[in-house]
């Protein structure tokens, strides 16, 4: 079960929610930028659109929305919240 | 040009009101909002209250000190180096969580500061009622709410500015805890620390940037002579406000 759920941020579509388990990014000064921008665990993120381009998306997450590129929410794991 | 007695820094993240609010207290007129051109390095003016000269500088929008952006370095130098007497910390009543991150930071740095929670007009129209009473008592600093705009609770901060230089005020910032592993080790490095900086920095600030291995803090350090005098200052000729 665990295992199922267990989702990349990055595979997420527009208008799904999702809760954040790790942020398993091997940078640590982008570890730090993506936890201060607030992608913690436990924190609840929407996603809102996809570029054009489909890269970045934007992510409402904390009251405020951000973007994030591929390389960032690849690394962003956890569940997805809701009906399944 | 007044010969100000204490300099005030104001701090936040992006977009909180920290333009507007330089503007009420200034006078001054500078081009605020989300387009390229905002904030870059930092404006500066002057205003009186109460017959004390005070000089403020508004510093860019961080949503952290440490991710080493150069925005979030011209904030942690400025409150590093020039040691204001007091930093306003700007926040979005309507995204508290997210902008106490800062506010820990910055309290990490320095007890002398004031929370100025912002935009509580919007926050009103949201439904978001702020505790500020409750919230001063957790952070042990004082917490003022107002709205820049409407050029609401701007008085009541000026009179916590004024109670904060005349000694009135006695904060007490909580202190944000850590592992015990970390906490034994910062109890180690303190002393040498201590040894080495004095009170000219926040000894377990910089105990816990070396135990990050915050480079970008290191070469600061080391670039900067032991007490700046003003004319030496790296930010006395860049960014200052002229009057339109
Ligand atoms: N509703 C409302 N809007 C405000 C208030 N204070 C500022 N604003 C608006 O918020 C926007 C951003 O204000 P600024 O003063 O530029 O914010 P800043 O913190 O200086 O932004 P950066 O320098 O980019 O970090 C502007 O459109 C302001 O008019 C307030 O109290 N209420
Ligand atoms: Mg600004």
């Amino acid at each position: 079960m665990a295992k199922r759920n267990n989702r990349c941020l990055s595979e997420m579509k527009p208008g799904e929610r999702f809760r954040i388990e790790k942020v398993a990014i091997p940078d640590a000064v982008l570890r730090r930028r993506l936890l201060d921008l607030g992608f913690v665990p436990g924190g609840e993120v929407e996603v809102g659109q996809r570029s054009p381009l489909g890269d970045p998306t934007a992510y409402y997450v904390c009251g405020t929305t951000i973007a994030l590129r591929k390389e960032e929410s690849n690394y962003i794991y956890g569940e997805k919240i809701g009906h399944d | 040009m007044i010969n100000a007695t204490y300099t005030i820094a104001l701090m936040g993240n992006p977009n909180t009101g920290k333009s507007t609010l330089f503007n009420v207290l200034t006078g001054l007129r500078q081009h605020t909002g989300n387009w390229p051109g905002k904030t870059v390095t930092h404006a500066e003016g002057e205003f009186v209250y109460r017959g004390i000269a005070y000089r403020i500088v508004d510093l860019p929008g961080t949503y952290s000190l440490y991710s080493n952006s150069a925005d979030e370095e011209v904030a942690r130098d400025f409150l590093l180096f020039e040691r204001p007497n007091i930093t306003i910390v700007v926040v979005d009543a309507t995204a508290l969580e997210r902008n106490l991150n800062l506010v820990l930071q910055v309290l990490e740095m320095t007890d002398r500061v004031i929370v100025a929670i912002n935009l509580i007009d919007e926050a009103k129209k949201k439904g978001i009622r702020i505790n500020t009473k409750k919230l001063a008592t957790k952070l042990g600093v004082p917490v003022v709410p107002m709205s820049a705009r409407n050029k609401e609770g701007i008085d009541e901060l000026l009179k916590t500015v004024d109670a904060f230089v005349h000694g009135q005020l006695h904060p007490t910032p909580i202190a944000v805890p850590y592992s015990v592993e970390i906490e034994q080790s910062i109890a180690k490095l303190l002393p040498l620390v201590k040894e080495i900086v004095g009170d000219d920095y926040p000894a377990r600030w910089v105990a816990l940037r070396l135990l990050d291995g915050d480079t970008s803090l290191l070469s600061a350090l080391n670039q900067q002579p032991p007490r700046l005098t003003k004319e030496e200052a790296p930010y006395a000729c860049c960014g200052s406000v002229k009057s339109v």
